[in-house]
C-alpha cells in the first residue's frame, strides 16, 4: 500500500501517543518524501506498519511519507531488486548474517555514525545483532522467542504435564498419538519452519556453540554429531509425530490443525499468538514452554530479530534517520510490540514489556534460561545460499527420512563451496 | 461435415448427447467451480471443515465486499488497465505499420525481416530478461507502467506483424495497383484504403494483445514491484498473503483478477476466435 | 508520341525511390523496438553469460570474464539437471493437449441447441491468467479442503498430496497447463473442421470409410494446418512453463519442479546474490533447445511462403 498520509492528519490528530513519540517536536524541518518499503504484510504488523507512517507523516508536516507493503515471502526475493534498482529510504529486513550479502554489496547504508551519536539509547545490548565488520547496518525494531506452543486444554484432557525432557516429550506425544492426535503442526511450504526445528534439536543434541560452528561452516554436515541431531528428529518422524503434508502448507495453512485440535502443539515464533487468539482460542487453551532438554547442555534459544536498515541509495537521509529513531524510540517501542500490535518483545531496554502472558514468558526465558546463548534463526546465522540449500534438505529430511545420507553430502558439497 | 451429425443417428443416440454435452461441461470446469463455490462461503465453513457441504451462509457480497474495499485490489486492477490499454493501442498502430511494409511491398530482405519478428516472437523470456531489466533500470523505468508498457509493446509487435502482414496478403492487391495507377501517394494508400480494410484484423488484435497482456505474469515481477505499478497477476499474490488461508477471499480475490479478459473475450467472442485461429485454416 | 512524365519536371528522389523508401518508413518504428527489447537483447546475453556479474554497475566494469565456466558449473550442477529433465516432461506431456483438443473438437462439433455457448465455455479456461490457473489448481489438489480429494474420497479412494509429492508435482502442473492449453487446441480444430471439404467426406464415405479410418485418411490430413499451429503453441507452451510453477509450488518441493525458466529466474534474481551471468547461460541453454524447433517452424513457413508466391 503506498499512500501519502496527509489527508488522513485530521483523523490523526487524536491519537495519543503522538504527544509521547520521543524528540519529535512540532516544528520539524523534515520535508520532501520518505519512501518506505516493508513486509509486515500479515494482518497485524501491517496495521502498526500503516500506524507508524502515519503518525510520522503527521508529526512532520512537511514530509510526506510514501508507504509501500509487500509480500513478507516474496519480499524475500524481490529485496535485492529493490535495493539495487529503485532505492527506497527504509526498508525491511533480518538481523545477523541474513544482511551479510547486502553489506557485502553495498546496498544497505553504514550508520555506524547514528548508533555512534547515541540516536539509539537503549538499544546497546541488541547492537551486536546489528554489526558487521565492526559497522552497525540497521536498527531492530522488534524480536521474539520461539518455543513450543500447545493447547493447554487437550494436555489436561490427557493428563499431559509439560515436558522438560526430551524422553518426556516424546512420552507426551505417545499418549497425543494414541488419542489419534498428531503432536506438531507444522507448514513447511516456505521451508523455514523446519529450519526452527533444526535449530532447537541442534542447540540441544549438541549445544548452543556447536550450532554457531556449524553455521559459520567450520563443521561438516556429514560429522556424527549432526547426525546424532538428525538422529533425534527421526525419532519423531517415525513416531507421525507431525501432520501430514506439512510440506503444502505455509505457516499460516497449518494453523487450524492446532485450532481445531486435531495436533496440540506447533513449534513456531511467538507471532503466531495474535492469530491462535483471532482463531477464538482462549488463553486458558493455549500455553507456552521452553524446547525441552535433549543432552547436558546449556538452553540455547532462537530469537530472531527483524530490523530497519537504510538503503544506500536513500535520498532523503535525514528523513531516515529521523524515523529510525523514532521507531526505536522506548514509546514507540513499548506501544508496537504490545498485545494488540505485534505482541512480540521490544529492544529498547527502557520500553516496558507488556502485560502478556506469552510475552512475560517469552522475556523470562530468554534474559534468565537461554543460558547457551541466543540465535537469530536458521535462515539468518547461516550464510543466505547456505541455508536456502540447507532447508530444502532439512524440508526433505522431513518428509523422506531415509534420504538423509544424500541430503547430507548435498549439504557438505554446498558447504565446501559457499564459505570456501 | 464430420463426425456425423448427430440429427442423422437414432433418437436415443441423440438423447444421451444432449446429456453428456452438460455433464462433460461440468466436469470440464470442475476446478473453477470449486473456487467459485469458495468464493461465496463463509469463513466458518473453512474452520468447521464444511469445504464441499452446503454453504452455512450465503456470503457473495462480504467476501467480495472485502476484495474491493479492504484490499489494494483496485489499485492492481487499475495497474493493469493503464498497462494493457497503452499497450494494446502501441502494438497495433506499429503492427499495422510493419504488417502494411511486408506485406505490400518487395525488396530485398522482406522476407528476413518477417522472420526475424516470427523468431523473436517465439524466444523463451528468460533470454531477454537480464538486458531487458538492465535497460530498463537504466532507463530509470524500473517499477513503472511505463517501462512494462515500453517492453509489451516491442515483443507483442512481433506477433502482431505476422498477424497484420498475413492479413494484408489476404486482401485483393487490385485495389492498391489501382489507387497507384492514378497517382495516389503511398501514405495515403496506407491510411485510406488498406487501413479500412484492416479493421477487423485490427479488432481481433486488440482483443487478443489484451489478454496476453492482461494476464502476463513473468514481466510484471521483474519489472516492477509493489502496488505503484504492479498489474494485477502479481498483486494477487500480495492479496493471498494479506488473507492468507482464508480461502473464501482469495478465491474471490482471483475471481475478480481474472474477470476483465473473461468478460472480453464473452463481448467479442467472434474477433477472439477469428485471431486466434488465424492459419488454423488455409 | 508524347511523354508520360514531363522530363521539364524532374520526380523528386523521394517520388523515384518511394518504392523502397515507403516500406523502410513504415518498417523503421517497428523493428527499433523489436530490435532494442528483443533482437539485441538475445546476443547481450549470450554475452553476459561469459561473465560473472551480479548486476550492479556496468558489466564491463563490474563483470568478471570467466569464458565458458558458467556452462562449466551447469554440466555438475544437480538442480540444473532437475530442470533439464523436468522440461523434457513438460515437452513430451504438454503435446497430449493436441489429440486430447482434437477430441474435444469432434466431441463438440454438433449442431444441437446452445452448442455455441458449450464451445465457449470449454474453451474459456484459455482467457485466464497462468497466475489464475495455478492458483484453481493449487486449490483443487489441497490434501484436505481440496475437491479432487474430496471425489476421490467419494468413490472410496485414498488421498493423494499432488503438489506435495515430488514424484507427483511436476505432473500436477502440468496437467494443469494442459487444462488451458487443451481448450487452445480444441478451438484450432474446432474452425479446422469447419472447413474440411464436405465433398471429400461424401467421396470417403461412397469408398466405405467411416470412423476412425475416416479421420485418419480424410479428415486428419485437412486439418494440417490447424495441427501445426496447435503443435506450434504447445512447443513454445511447454517451454515457457513459468507462471504455474512459481504459483503452484514454487519450485518446491525440494526443487523437484524446477524447469531450466524457472531456474534461471531464482539464480538471476535470488535473494542471496544476483547471478546475472550463470542465469544468463541457463536462459542461452533454454534458447537453444528452443531454437532447434524455431528453426524448424520458420522452415516450414518458408515453405508455404514459396509454395504462395504470387
Amino acid at each position: 500500500m503506498t499512500s501519502t498520509f496527509k489527508a488522513s492528519i485530521a483523523a490523526l490528530a487524536t491519537t495519543t501517543m503522538l504527544a509521547g513519540a520521543a524528540g519529535a517536536g512540532s516544528h520539524s524541518n523534515l520535508e520532501g518524501t520518505l519512501r518506505i518499503i516493508s513486509d509486515m504484510s500479515n494482518p497485524a504488523p501491517r496495521a502498526i506498519m500503516e500506524s507508524l507512517a502515519a503518525d510520522f507523516d503527521a508529526m512532520h508536516p512537511n514530509l510526506s511519507v510514501e508507504l509501500e507493503i509487500v509480500d513478507r515471502e516474496a519480499w524475500k526475493s524481490q529485496i535485492r531488486n529493490a535495493l539495487s534498482a529503485n532505492p527506497p529510504d527504509v526498508i525491511n529486513w533480518y538481523a545477523a548474517n541474513r544482511m551479510g550479502p547486502y553489506v557485502d554489496s553495498g546496498l544497505f547504508m553504514d550508520i555506524s555514525d547514528w548508533w555512534a551519536a547515541g540516536d539509539f539509547a537503549g538499544l546497546e545490548s541488541v547492537q551486536g545483532a546489528m554489526t558487521i565488520d565492526g559497522k552497525q547496518w540497521g536498527v531492530p525494531y522488534t524480536y521474539y522467542q520461539w518455543g513450543i506452543y500447545y493447547r493447554e486444554d487437550i494436555f489436561n484432557e490427557l493428563g499431559l504435564t509439560e515436558p522438560a525432557t526430551f524422553e518426556e516429550e516424546i512420552a507426551n506425544c505417545q499418549k497425543i498419538l494414541d488419542a489419534g492426535k498428531k503432536c506438531y503442526s507444522i507448514g513447511s511450504k516456505f521451508l523455514w519452519t523446519a529450519g526452527g526445528w533444526f535449530d532447537y534439536l541442534n542447540m540441544r543434541t549438541n549445544g548452543f556453540d556447536f550450532h554457531m560452528q556449524l553455521a559459520q561452516g567450520e563443521v561438516a554436515w556429514t560429522d556424527d554429531r549432526v547426525r546424532e541431531t538428525f538422529a533425534n528428529w527421526r525419532k519423531l518422524i517415525d513416531m507421525g509425530a507431525y501432520i501430514d503434508d506439512h510440506q503444502t502448507y505455509s505457516w499460516q495453512e497449518a494453523l487450524p490443525f492446532v485450532v481445531n485440535g486435531e495436533a496440540t502443539a506447533y513449534l513456531i515464533g511467538n507471532f503466531a499468538v495474535p492469530h491462535l487468539r483471532e482463531a477464538g482460542l482462549t488463553d486458558d487453551q493455549i500455553d507456552f514452554y521452553q524446547f525441552p532438554k535433549i543432552a547436558d547442555v546449556a538452553m540455547g534459544e532462537d530469537a530472531p530479530t527483524d530490523t530497519f536498515h537504510v538503503a544506500s541509495g536513500a535520498t532523503n537521509i535525514d528523513a531516515a534517520r529521523e524515523f529510525l529513531k523514532f521507531v526505536t524510540s522506548p514509546d514507540v517501542q513499548t506501544r508496537i510490540n504490545g498485545p494488540d500490535g505485534l505482541g512480540q518483545l521490544p529492544v529498547n531496554a527502557n520500553a516496558s514489556v507488556a502485560d502478556d502472558e506469552f510475552i512475560q514468558q517469552g522475556f523470562e526465558m530468554l534474559s534468565q534460561n537461554a543460558t547457551g546463548g541466543i540465535a537469530q534463526f536458521f535462515d539468518r546465522d547461516f550464510p543466505a545460499e547456505m541455508a536456502s540449500i540447507g532447508m530444502e534438505g532439512l524440508q526433505e529430511f522431513m518428509v523422506f527420512p531415509d534420504n538423509l545420507e544424500d541430503i547430507l553430502g548435498r549439504l557438505e558439497q554446498a558447504r565446501q563451496r559457499i564459505y570456501k | 461435415m464430420f463426425p456425423t451429425p448427430i440429427e442423422k443417428r437414432p433418437r436415443a443416440a441423440q438423447i444421451t448427447y444432449q446429456a453428456l454435452v452438460p455433464l462433460a461441461l461440468v466436469m470440464w470446469l470442475l476446478p473453477l467451480i470449486a473456487v467459485a463455490l469458495f468464493s461465496i462461503r463463509p469463513l466458518s465453513d473453512f474452520t468447521n471443515g464444511n469445504y464441499w457441504g452446503v454453504p452455512s451462509s450465503f456470503e457473495f457480497f462480504t467476501n467480495y465486499g472485502k476484495v474491493f474495499l479492504e484490499s489494494d485490489m483496485p489499485r492492481y486492477m487499475l495497474n493493469s488497465v493503464l498497462i494493457t490499454v497503452p499497450t494494446v493501442i502501441g502494438a497495433v498502430a506499429l503492427s499495422c505499420m510493419t504488417g502494411f511494409a511486408l506485406g505490400i511491398y518487395r525488396f530485398r530482405g522482406n522476407l528476413l525481416i518477417f522472420f526475424m519478428f516470427i523468431a523473436g516472437n517465439f524466444v523463451p523470456f528468460q533470454i531477454l530478461m537480464v538486458p531487458v531489466r538492465d535497460l530498463t533500470v537504466d532507463m530509470g523505468l524500473y517499477d513503472t507502467k511505463l517501462g512494462l508498457v515500453l517492453f509489451h509493446i516491442a515483443f507483442q509487435t512481433g506477433f502482431c506483424t505476422l498477424f497484420m502482414r498475413n492479413f494484408i496478403r489476404a486482401l485483393p492487391f487490385e485495389l492498391i495497383e489501382a489507387a497507384r495507377v492514378e497517382g495516389v501517394a503511398e501514405w495515403r494508400i496506407f491510411w485510406f484504403i488498406v487501413l479500412p480494410l484492416m479493421k477487423p484484423a485490427i479488432a481481433a488484435l486488440a482483443v487478443l494483445i489484451f489478454t496476453f497482456i492482461w494476464n502476463d505474469y513473468f514481466w510484471a515481477i521483474v519489472l516492477t514491484q509493489g502496488p505503484d505499478a504492479q498489474p494485477v497477476t502479481a498483486g494477487i499474490t500480495s492479496f493471498n498473503s494479506q488473507f492468507v488461508a482464508q480461502y473464501h477471499l482469495m478465491s474471490a480475490g482471483s475471481i475478480v483478477a481474472a474477470l476483465p479478459p473473461v468478460a472480453m473475450f464473452f463481448l467479442m467472442q467472434r474477433h477472439f476466435i477469428a485471431g486466434l485461429t488465424l492459419g488454423a485454416v488455409k | 508520341m508524347t511523354a508520360v512524365t514531363d522530363p521539364t519536371v524532374p520526380r523528386s528522389w523521394m517520388q523515384r525511390n518511394r518504392m523502397t523508401v515507403t516500406p523502410l518508413l513504415f518498417l523503421a518504428p517497428g523493428i527499433l523496438f523489436f530490435a532494442v527489447y528483443v533482437i539485441i537483447p538475445i546476443f547481450q546475453s549470450f554475452y553476459i553469460s561469459t561473465y560473472e556479474w551480479n548486476g550492479l554497475g556496468e558489466l564491463s566494469e563490474q563483470g568478471e570474464f570467466v569464458g565458458l565456466r558458467n556452462y562449466q558449473e551447469l554440466m555438475t550442477d544437480r538442480a540444473f539437471e532437475v530442470s533439464l529433465w523436468n522440461n523434457v516432461k513438460w515437452l513430451a506431456l504438454y503435446l497430449l493437449a493436441i489429440p486430447a483438443g482434437l477430441f474435444i473438437a469432434l466431441f463438440l462439433n454438433q449442431t444441437i441447441a446452445g452448442i455455441r455457448i458449450y464451445k465457449s465455455l470449454f474453451f474459456f479456461p484459455f482467457v485466464l491468467s497462468q497466475v489464475v490457473v495455478g492458483l484453481v489448481f493449487s486449490w483443487f489438489y489441497l490434501p484436505r479442503e481440496g475437491l479432487l480429494n474430496a471425489v476421490l474420497g467419494f468413490f472410496g479412494l485414498g488421498s493423494v498430496n499432488v503438489l506435495g509429492d515430488p514424484t507427483l508435482a511436476t505432473y500436477g502442473i502440468i496437467a494443469a497447463g494442459l487444462w488451458p492449453q487443451t481448450a487452445y487446441c480444441m478451438i484450432l480444430y474446432l474452425t479446422g473442421l469447419n472447413a474440411v471439404d464436405p465433398e471429400q467426406i461424401e467421396a470417403g464415405r461412397l469408398d466405405g470409410a467411416k470412423g476412425w479410418r475416416m479421420l485418419w485418411h480424410v479428415i486428419l490430413p485437412q486439418l494440417k494446418p490447424a495441427t501445426f499451429i496447435a503443435f506450434v503453441v504447445t512447443i513454445i507452451g511447454a517451454l515457457r512453463s513459468f507462471d504455474l510453477i512459481s504459483v503452484m509450488t514454487n519450485g518446491g518441493p525440494f526443487g523437484s519442479t524446477r524447469v531450466l525458466s524457472f531456474y534461471m529466474f531464482e539464480k538471476a534474481l535470488s535473494e542471496y546474490g544476483f547471478r546475472m551471468g550463470y542465469g544468463s547461460a541457463i536462459a542461452v541453454v533454454l534458447f537453444l533447445i528452443m531454437l532447434v524447433f524455431i528453426g524448424y517452424f520458420l522452415w516450414q513457413m518458408y515453405q508455404d511462403e514459396k509454395s504462395a508466391r504470387r
